[in-house]
């Protein structure tokens, strides 16, 4: 289009601002697929009525996503809608006047906004102490366990049962490595996200104090005998070549697609990649530690939600919650659910894909729903929350990593990340 | 001595003015925003801030990650510095030999700078990373235990590597014009007085490079400092433990990732006061002893 052809759109159109569609801006973190699947949301909802334009920008990674919205708030420019991954919840809580409570808006437009209908784990996750739903849940993931039925085979073990409990893991792997079936038995993606956050809540063991950070500032409970015992076994697997460590967040799964290690956790939302290397894989729920009572309890949600920007007109925030309504369709959550591999966030979504027999013909997609459903949440299990997050898990990651590489027991890691942790959630909180 | 003078008062400014406002706007508006934030603490969205005075700092320089980043940096910069210096030294004479395709060979050394420094991380990872890597197979085969992902000194190796590898080039170009200056004459009077190659290369060559090997050293290390944090950034993320973690990585993972913002503006003025340091010391008292031929 020429310059002169847009300025006459300009000229033509700004006296008429007042009846033209109100842009609503969406800011997301989304790549391949589940960018496609985004694009097709907005656009699907931008020609079933006339009013609103959604219009979503990539901004790069997650946590590049987080800071072009912060900056973008601070210079007075921010998006309408920001979608913020899992970590960066307890930073977008604490930012009261910033952000614009989803439970608020939609009720102020007119929607009923029923809790019942959405999936409780779900819900928790996204909500202020008070109950107060903050934030719109997009893409919910959980962490699940993969395992390689070819290599199962050769080492002799049940290729229709895969491990349920940590301690079948670790003899799993084990058996894999010794009988030469593959070269490591077992690997790990976000290994602060899998084997903290969510053992906690599968476990029904304290994260930190403060139900986990969910009702006020945490201090962390790492270092107590149970998890201390799990990282130790973890260890020892990673002295005797057993477990692999792949990185801090999901590298791991090429050690797995690659065919190298025949067993992985990992979010359910990987399984996209899994399918595509082609390689004959099983699933299981995540396992538990059958010491503990109570476990397994319930997972805790990953992935993002969606975030509304406060200060913006009123006929912006109709247009989100028509536009959050419009998600919240069982059809729209359907196709969000079967699509991306990510969980479906209404209870009558679930059901739907229930009833089209979804889950008969891919049982594996059921697994990390059942698992985030299957028991009320405790105080334990409702979620983590920090107002600094990243940096916890970045301090857990370094005292694991020092610890998988032999210069440290896991008692003496635990200790160090909850002192180095505690001194930070402190200084966050501005103590 | 007769000197020039412009009658116009207001054209000097004028002409001077673009690359004024692009110095006051892009250098000294961030010094000063980064400043102001380096003595207040906020949260990430700026919604409340308070003046700390230097507690920042305090805190800064009393962490032990710090000086942990501090120790990091120093060894990282004089490992990449020495052997880009070294290894481009190394190659630029040997390139002076060749007589058949020296301008093919001079191309192909060259190329690898035209490589950004993200590219240059990531080609490094993909042949050294533990799972996917295409050469720490044969290395694990050869009985050496290589996993830059646990192993501290194996990552450091690594990123060192792979930041080494872009600015070879870059020195390379340097050390091929510097050689060519060289006048030939006196290599062939050290030939005539039967010096060995060798004895000839450290007793003239190497003191007539020397402008270029100090204009290099200063290039080099303002590189190694400020320019790898993309290499950095893409093989090792900091990691494993804090054991890659230089200066300007802290600052990036502190302010953008932690959102730590006053800790992170305290550590760049930090830099700003070391860089300025740095540039201030080199050009005042080691310049002069260079010999500029």
């Amino acid at each position: 289009m020429t310059k002169t052809s847009l300025w006459a759109i300009c000229l033509a159109t700004a006296p008429f601002a007042a009846q033209a569609q109100t842009e609503i801006s969406w800011w997301h973190a989304m790549t391949g697929a589940n960018a496609e699947v985004v694009e097709k949301m907005a656009s699907d909802f931008n020609a079933s009525q006339s009013d609103y334009v959604v219009t979503p920008v990539f901004k790069g990674t997650y946590p590049e996503t987080l800071n072009a919205g912060i900056a973008a708030f601070r210079a007075g420019q921010a998006p309408d809608i920001i979608q913020v991954f899992d970590v960066g919840t307890g930073v977008m809580m604490g930012a009261e006047g910033a952000i614009k409570p989803v439970a608020e808006l939609l009720t102020e437009n007119g929607t009923t906004f029923d809790k019942s209908q959405y999936l409780p784990g779900i819900v928790a996750y996204y909500s202020n102490p008070a109950g107060e739903m903050l934030s719109f849940p997009y893409n919910s993931s959980s962490p699940i366990l993969y395992y390689n039925k070819d290599i199962f085979q050769k080492a002799g073990l049940d290729v229709d049962n895969p491990p349920k409990t940590w301690d079948e893991v670790w003899a799993a792997a084990r058996q894999i490595k010794e009988s030469g079936a593959a070269t490591c038995g077992y690997t790990s993606t976000w290994l602060t996200w899998i084997h903290t956050e969510n053992f906690a809540a599968w476990n029904n063991t304290s994260w930190g104090t403060n139900e986990n950070g969910l009702s006020g500032i945490p201090e962390l409970k790492l270092d107590s005998d149970t998890y201390v015992k799990h990282f130790q076994a973890l260890a020892d697997l990673a002295k005797e070549g057993v477990f692999v460590y792949g990185g801090r967040t999901s590298e791991a799964k090429q050690n797995f697609t690659s065919g190298e290690c025949g067993i992985l956790t990992e979010s359910s939302g990987g399984l996209g990649d899994i399918v595509k290397a082609g390689i004959n894989y099983g699933i299981g729920q995540l396992p538990y530690d059958a010491t503990v009572e109570g476990a397994p309890q319930n997972t805790i949600p990953g992935g993002a939600s969606l975030w509304v920007m406060g200060g913006k007109s009123d006929e912006t925030y109709k247009g989100v919650a028509a536009f959050f309504n419009y998600l919240s369709q069982t059809e729209v959550q359907q196709f969000l659910h079967e699509q991306s591999g990510y969980l479906p966030v209404t209870m009558a979504a679930y059901e739907a894909s229930k009833a089209s027999g979804f889950y008969e013909k891919n049982p594996a997609r059921e697994v990390p729903i059942t698992q985030m459903m299957g028991k009320a949440p405790t105080e334990n299990s409702k979620g983590v929350r920090a107002p600094n997050l990243p940096q916890i898990r970045d301090i857990l990651n370094e005292e694991f990593e020092k610890m998988l590489a032999g210069q440290q027991d896991a008692a003496t890691a635990m200790k160090a990340a909850v002192e180095r942790g505690n001194a930070a959630i402190r200084d966050a909180a501005g103590g | 001595m007769r000197r020039t003078v412009f009658p116009h008062k207001v054209l000097p400014w004028l002409l001077l003015a673009p690359q004024l406002a692009i110095t006051l706007i892009f250098f000294y508006w961030p010094a000063a925003q980064a400043f102001r934030q380096s003595v207040l603490k906020e949260d990430p969205f700026g919604l409340s801030s308070t003046f700390v005075g230097l507690a920042n700092f305090r805190k800064v320089l009393s962490d032990p990650n710090y000086l942990n980043a501090v120790q990091v940096t120093v060894v990282f910069s004089l490992l990449v510095a020495f052997s880009a210096l070294a290894i481009a030294l190394f190659l630029a004479v040997q390139a002076e030999k060749i007589i058949r395709g020296k301008g093919f060979y001079r191309t192909l050394m060259i190329w690898p700078y035209a490589v950004a420094p993200a590219i240059a991380g990531m080609l490094w990872l993909f042949m050294f990373n533990p799972s996917f890597g295409t050469l720490a197979w044969p290395l694990r085969q050869l009985g050496i235990d290589w996993n830059p992902l646990l192993d501290g000194d194996d990552a450091m190796a690594l990123v060192v590597a792979a930041a080494t590898w872009k600015q070879i080039s870059y020195n390379f170009l340097f050390f091929v014009a510097g050689l060519q200056a060289i006048p030939k004459s006196l290599l062939e009077a050290a030939a005539i007085d039967g010096a060995s190659r060798r004895h000839a290369f450290w007793t003239i060559v190497f003191p007539l490079l020397a402008p270029t090997t100090f204009f290099l050293l200063v290039v080099n290390t303002v590189y190694a400092l400020f320019d790898t944090f993309g290499i950095i950034h893409a093989v090792t993320g900091g990691g494993p433990g804090k054991s890659t973690e230089t200066l300007v990585y802290k600052v990036y993972n502190d302010g953008f990732v932690n959102l730590i913002m006053g800790d992170s503006a305290a550590q760049s003025v930090i830099l700003m006061v070391i860089v300025i340091t740095l540039t201030a010391f080199q050009f005042r008292f080691i310049e002069r002893r260079v010999h500029y031929g």
